[in-house]
């Protein structure tokens, strides 16, 4: 066997991570994303600017504040022990919250565009069709916007496939729970394990590589603007 | 160098510029990072390793000096846990029931997370505590962990808990070091420009023991 044990393990956490995150990211990206593109608030934009600031903040930033925030001392740590409920630290879940944050703009950005372009036109018609609203948001926005939730649930994806910063700093390495194949890769270039480094970041390229091929080709068959 | 020296080392750039017309210049990171940049061609020219293997391996393949390696601090091993006042340290180890978590840098990667294990190997609490264990990149993370109090408990380096310029944080115990291997730190020189020589000498002297001494090392 070229890859070891736990290098499988940390390529099997590393996609439960991915998928679950953009399953997450889609449940509360959705109705954000409307209420963005849709919303005449003229704060909006603060919103925005901070969904957006993962794009720029290196994900130590992100990390060593999810740390503290978790910690006993933390807000949300705090909260957690108020509520009896286990630390977060150091955990699965810990990491998809962590994910969560940090690839927050690849999904939300991708998906008010879409809706943005569906315009007011057709959802106006529908309701002079007596469409409810949820019917309208279902019916009419849901499927014309596909193409973005195709790039946004790809991009969400992809993007916590090649997280490092963050898992670093709240994940503390355990192999099958926090260990991903970013962090794997790195443990074994700093052990000198060049062998093993090559064909992990081998396989995780290819598979990233692939996974872009497969969008972009699939995204060519669509006409709506790109995000 | 090594980011466990990091403190050390400033103290250290200050003395060497005040005593020679040299600029010294840090770069702070991983041990095995280095290597990899110093084997790709990484223009430095002294290496402050975390251990003694990966200047041997510089020095085998001629990349650093031969004959110039020498072990300029030796690692203490601590148990800590950033609440004060803590009496006995040792035995909320040895009595683990309320510990959730315990930090450690990664034995693979670090030669304090190496001693980590052997002293508890030694204490017979190793098995015992598998479930329990959090695993540091470095040791400056494994602080880190222990400090923000995801981890109850640590291991990390004597030299981050002391620091002659403030007072203790937290509580620690020391573990005997008859329980660990010496965490020896090797330094190399890899040219043979003056300033690298100048500073091996100056690491060598008695002002540089004595700075390295107060900032939690020991000397061979």
């Amino acid at each position: 066997m070229i890859l070891s044990q736990q290098d499988l393990t940390a390529l099997f956490v590393t996609l439960k991570l991915a998928s679950v995150s953009t399953l997450v990211l889609l449940i509360i990206g959705t109705p954000l994303a409307w209420w963005l593109s849709r919303s005449q608030w003229r704060f909006k934009y603060i919103i925005e600017a901070i969904i957006a600031l993962p794009l720029i903040l290196p994900p130590t930033v992100l990390g060593f504040y999810l740390l503290i925030s978790l910690g006993p001392n933390g807000p949300i740590g705090g909260l957690v022990a108020m509520l009896d409920g286990a630390p977060l630290a150091f955990t699965f879940t810990g990491l998809v919250i962590g994910s969560v944050f940090y690839s927050m703009p690849f999904v939300v950005q991708p998906l008010q565009n879409a809706f943005t372009a569906v315009g007011q036109r057709p959802l106006e018609v529908a309701a002079t069709l007596r469409a409810s609203p949820l019917d309208r948001f279902f019916t009419i926005a849901v499927p014309m916007a596909k193409p973005g939730f195709m790039t946004a649930s790809v991009l969400g994806f992809a993007h916590t496939l090649g997280e490092f910063g963050v898992v670093l700093m709240i994940g503390g390495n355990i192999p099958g729970s926090t260990q991903v194949a970013s962090i794997a890769i790195y443990d074994h270039v700093e052990a000198l394990e060049y062998g093993q480094a090559h064909w992990l970041a081998g396989s995780l390229l290819l598979f990233s590589f692939l996974l872009l091929i497969v969008v972009y080709g699939a995204n060519r068959r669509y006409t709506v603007a790109q995000p | 160098m090594a980011s466990n020296f990091s403190v050390a080392m400033k103290a250290l750039a200050v003395e060497f510029e005040k005593t020679t017309a040299h600029h010294v210049v840090l770069s702070f990171g991983s041990t095995g990072k280095h290597y990899a940049q110093i084997k790709n061609g990484a223009p430095f020219d002294v290496f402050l390793a975390a251990d003694a293997a990966r200047p041997a391996l510089l020095e085998n393949q001629g990349i650093a000096n031969a004959g110039s390696r020498t072990t300029y601090a030796r690692g203490k091993l601590v148990l800590w846990t950033s609440k004060p006042d803590v009496n006995d340290v040792q035995d909320i180890l040895l009595n683990s029931q309320d510990v959730r978590h315990l930090a450690l840098a990664n034995p693979k990667l670090s030669p304090y997370g190496m001693a980590a294990q052997q002293a508890m190997v030694e204490l017979n609490v190793w098995p015992k505590l598998q479930a329990k264990i959090v695993r540091g990149e470095n040791i400056a993370q494994t602080f880190q962990f222990v400090h923000s109090g995801n981890a109850e408990l640590g291991f990390v380096a004597y030299s981050q808990v002391v620091n002659p310029k403030r007072s203790v944080q937290g509580s620690f115990w020391m573990p005997p070091q008859s329980l660990y291997s010496p965490i020896d730190q090797q330094a190399v020189l890899l040219n043979d420009k003056q300033a690298s020589k100048d500073f091996l000498k100056f690491l060598d002297g008695s002002l540089a023991r004595q700075i390295i001494q107060n900032y939690g090392y020991d000397l061979p």
